[in-house]
Parts: structure tokens; C-alpha cells; sequence
């Protein structure tokens, strides 16, 4: 168990790779309860969260969610987040567990709109089932047409006899379903699921393989790819960034830097001599420190040590060859496309 | 967990065997445990000395890299070239087959200094 923004959360229960590969070829539970939830209520919720964050919360339809930021006016991250619309005047934010009183306190000081900004962590546990049988699986607990569910939407209903939301979200780059239910309720609904889908090989999975399966997808983790000191575009997260949808807090800044262009861009890379970059090693596109590895590890599914790094744009290509210092020893990589694996369709 | 009852531990969970001045040496089950799926093993090559407490190698496993120290020092005969190719034998026998180094020990009395497997065995309990 460690300590993980004041949780004690398990790093692996039958092991990393193990996990791993369950999730990609079969089934795997993870208890995500850590993660926090705002939600923001009131005849002008739309223009709050259009206000607070990055994408165009006008173009979702209800039922509908997407991928955010919450930026400074500098133009940094204070988070990255889910934004679900549960109705015209109720959105339904996901954010990460060790950011949420800070995402709190920040929406709640540009609340201009007069909304109930509510810290509604305390009332969700949330449990992910991900992998090719994640359906099958969940299925078998609810009435809910989840075929119907397309990718990043979910709906209100009931799993196991219990109210929850459904999301077809994730982060390990497989089919699956976040679950937002009432806390009392988790630890049975967890059962339930390991229960049902014990005939597909279902296995808890701690953070060690959510790490190395969302590493794999080339999706960013806040504190690693994406925090203060770095932009969306930085982040090669421009996609998430709707600058024709009016003022949001950091626009001005954005502007700026896409008139600037950018210096730094966030890269893949592939290992070529033997090792692993870690987290904050030193990169040298060109013999000189000029960048740092944000995630690196082992990429089960693929037999390579892969990892996503800070360096300057222009070196950002695919093919480019850079030295990344692990321990004292400058070790060889390549740039390569993200993401580093995409699932079978 | 059966911790061999002829090894002596250190408290960063090494092992070391003595026979006629060989020392052999390397990671316990509860090290193998806590590092998780093991991907690479690096060792100093013989004729390499290491000194007793001091780093002589590292063990990297998917979710971390870790250090090994020398529980007793002396000049390096082999090393365990198995782990070059199957780093994963150290996950499935840490004990046997998975030793990492032998060294000829320069001071064969820091031996009895070391935990006994009761001792070690207590030791790890209390830690988990």
C-alpha cells in the first residue's frame, strides 16, 4: 500500500505486468475512489464551466462528457478533467484526487455566474472496469442497454440494485466503464462485480498498471505531463482547447503562445539501448540538458521501455534520435508516434 | 515464507550464504515481493571489489529501481549471468537460482553480525 494524495491505495495485488495484461486481453477492476467530483448547478452552469475550462462544454449534449482543462490565467493547468452534462443546468466534473480542494476553491473564485458549485467527492466512490469483457461483465449486473452507451457518454441507472452513474470512460486505452456510486454502496458493488466476472478472469488492479496502461495510450497524468508551469499546447493537448467559444480563464495567455509559437512540446520515446527513463531524468537532444522525462516505465503489451518527454519543439519528430541520462550513463532513444498502442477495433 | 535457515539478511533485504570464504549474496522473497515484476538486473562484472554497506548493483522493476548493498565486502568471483537474459528468475526462486553475486569475503567474521532467518523473519513482519 502507499500513500497517494492521502490515500491508501495498493500499488499492485497480483502484480504490475499481471494486471496489465488482464485489462488488455481480458477484464480488470480498478477502485478509484480517490478521484474527486464537483458538480455546478444553475440556470448559468453552462457558462461557468465554459469559463472555467478549456473545451466547449456548449457542444455536449446531455448525457454526453468530455476531456478538459482548468487553467491558470497564465495558461497552466491547475487540472485536467472529465466534464459530464447531466442536464441544461447540472454538470458533473470528474477532477484528480490530490487537486480537488484546489479545483474547488478555483471554480468557486470565478463564480461570477451566480451557481451552486457544490464538493460532491465526499459522495462518490468510483469503481473502473476496463478491458475487451468490461461489457460483458457489467452487464450482467444491470438492465442498462450498455451497448448503447457510446464512447465518453454515460447514463443514470441501476447496477447490482444500487443508483449509479455509468460513463464509458477510462484511462487504460481499453473498452470500459467508470462507475460513480455512493460510497456505502462501493465495497458491495465491488464484490458483485469480481463475482460476476470471475468466468472471464476479472482481477483487481492497483496503480502500478493503471499507470503502465495509460502510459501505453500516451494519456497524460497531471504532476507528470501536464501541471502548472505547462500549457495544453505544450501538452500536445491543443484538441482540448475550443479558443472560438468566447473568454475562458487562461484564453489571453493561449493567444499569446500560439502566436509565439511554441518552444517545448511533449514527445513519446521509444528505448533503443538498455534501460529504463524514469520520471524526471534529464534529456540531451543534442549532447545539452533540454528536457526531462515526464513517465517512463516498461510497456508490457509492447516488450518495450517507452516513455513521454519534454524537449524543444523542434526536435519533437518522430525518428529523432535523443540521449536520456539514467544513472550517469547517457542511454539512447527515438522519438515514436503516440499513442504508443491503440486497441484493436 | 521459508527464509533458508544458513543465510544471514541485512535490513535492505539481502541475503548471504558463506562456504569455505565464498560469500554468495543476494535479494530476499520480501525485496522480490515489494519490487514487483523485475525487468532488469544490473552486477559488477568479477575481479570487481564491493565493500560491505556500499551499492555494488541495482534491480529494476517495472514500477521502480532499487539499489543492492553488500552485506560483506570483498573481491567479486561471479556473477549471475542467468539474470542478464532472465531477470524474472528473481521474482521465482530469490533464494536459489537467483543469487546475484559470489564474492571471496576480505572479512568472513562480519558473517555472524548479520540477522539470522528467525531474526530476518521477525524483522520483515514488523515492516509489513
Amino acid at each position: 500500500m502507499v500513500d497517494f494524495g492521502g490515500w491508501d491505495m495498493p500499488v499492485q495485488y497480483t502484480g504490475i505486468v499481471d494486471e496489465h495484461n488482464t485489462v488488455r486481453t481480458a477484464v480488470g477492476l480498478f477502485d478509484v475512489s480517490h478521484m474527486g467530483e464537483i458538480e455546478i448547478r444553475g440556470p448559468e452552469a453552462l457558462k461557468l464551466v465554459d469559463y472555467v475550462s478549456t473545451n466547449a462544454a456548449s457542444r455536449l449534449a446531455v448525457g454526453q462528457a468530455h476531456y478538459s482543462g482548468l487553467l491558470y490565467e497564465h495558461g497552466g493547468f491547475v487540472d485536467d478533467i472529465l466534464v459530464h452534462k447531466v442536464a441544461a443546468d447540472s454538470y458533473f466534473l470528474c477532477v484528480n484526487a490530490s487537486n480537488q480542494e484546489k479545483d474547488f476553491e478555483h471554480i468557486r473564485a470565478h463564480n461570477k455566474f451566480d451557481c451552486e458549485v457544490d464538493f460532491a467527492s465526499p459522495r462518490y466512490a468510483q469503481i473502473a472496469i476496463q478491458g475487451p469483457k468490461a461489457l460483458e461483465v457489467l452487464s450482467r449486473l444491470t438492465s442498462i442497454d450498455l451497448a448503447a452507451i457510446r464512447y465518453y457518454w454515460f447514463v443514470d441507472g441501476v447496477v447490482s440494485g444500487f443508483n449509479v452513474r455509468v460513463a464509458r470512460t477510462g484511462y487504460t486505452g481499453e473498452d470500459g466503464f467508470e462507475i460513480y456510486v455512493t460510497p456505502g454502496q462501493a465495497v458491495n458493488l465491488w464484490g458483485q462485480l469480481i463475482e460476476a466476472g470471475a468466468p472471464f478472469g476479472i482481477k483487481p488492479c492497483g496503480l502500478g498498471a493503471r499507470n503502465t496502461l495509460r502510459l501505453e495510450a500516451a494519456m497524460s497524468l497531471y504532476g507528470h505531463e501536464i501541471g502548472a508551469s505547462i500549457t495544453p499546447f505544450d501538452a500536445g493537448l491543443g484538441w482540448i482547447v475550443k479558443m472560438d467559444k468566447g473568454d475562458f480563464i487562461g484564453r489571453d495567455a493561449l493567444v499569446k503562445q500560439k502566436e509565439k509559437g511554441r518552444t517545448r512540446a511533449l514527445a513519446g520515446f521509444e528505448m533503443k539501448g538498455r534501460g529504463i527513463a524514469r520520471d524526471g531524468y534529464e534529456v540531451f537532444p543534442d549532447g545539452f540538458n533540454a528536457g526531462w522525462v515526464t513517465s517512463g516505465s516498461p510497456a508490457p503489451t509492447l516488450g518495450k521501455n517507452i516513455g513521454l518527454c519534454f524537449l524543444p519543439a523542434d526536435r519533437a519528430k518522430v525518428g529523432e534520435k535523443i540521449g536520456i541520462l539514467i544513472r550517469n550513463q547517457t542511454v539512447e532513444a527515438e522519438i515514436a508516434p503516440t499513442p504508443f498502442y491503440r486497441r484493436p477495433k | 515464507m521459508n527464509y533458508p535457515e544458513k543465510y544471514r539478511y541485512t535490513k535492505e533485504h539481502e541475503w548471504v550464504a558463506l562456504e569455505d570464504g565464498i560469500a554468495t549474496i543476494g535479494i530476499t522473497h520480501h525485496a522480490q515481493s515489494e519490487l514487483g515484476d523485475i525487468v532488469y538486473v544490473d552486477l559488477p562484472k568479477p575481479g570487481a571489489s564491493v565493500e560491505k554497506g556500499k551499492t555494488f548493483g541495482s534491480v529494476e522493476s517495472v514500477k521502480a529501481v532499487s539499489d543492492i548493498y553488500a552485506p560483506v565486502g570483498g573481491e567479486v568471483t561471479e556473477a549471475n549471468d542467468l539474470l542478464a537474459t532472465k531477470p524474472e528468475k528473481l521474482n521465482e526462486d530469490p533464494h536459489g537460482a537467483a543469487w546475484l553475486i559470489r564474492v571471496r569475503a576480505s572479512n568472513p567474521e562480519e558473517f555472524p553480525h548479520l540477522m539470522d532467518a528467525a531474526e530476518y523473519q521477525t524483522y520483515v513482519g514488523a515492516e509489513s
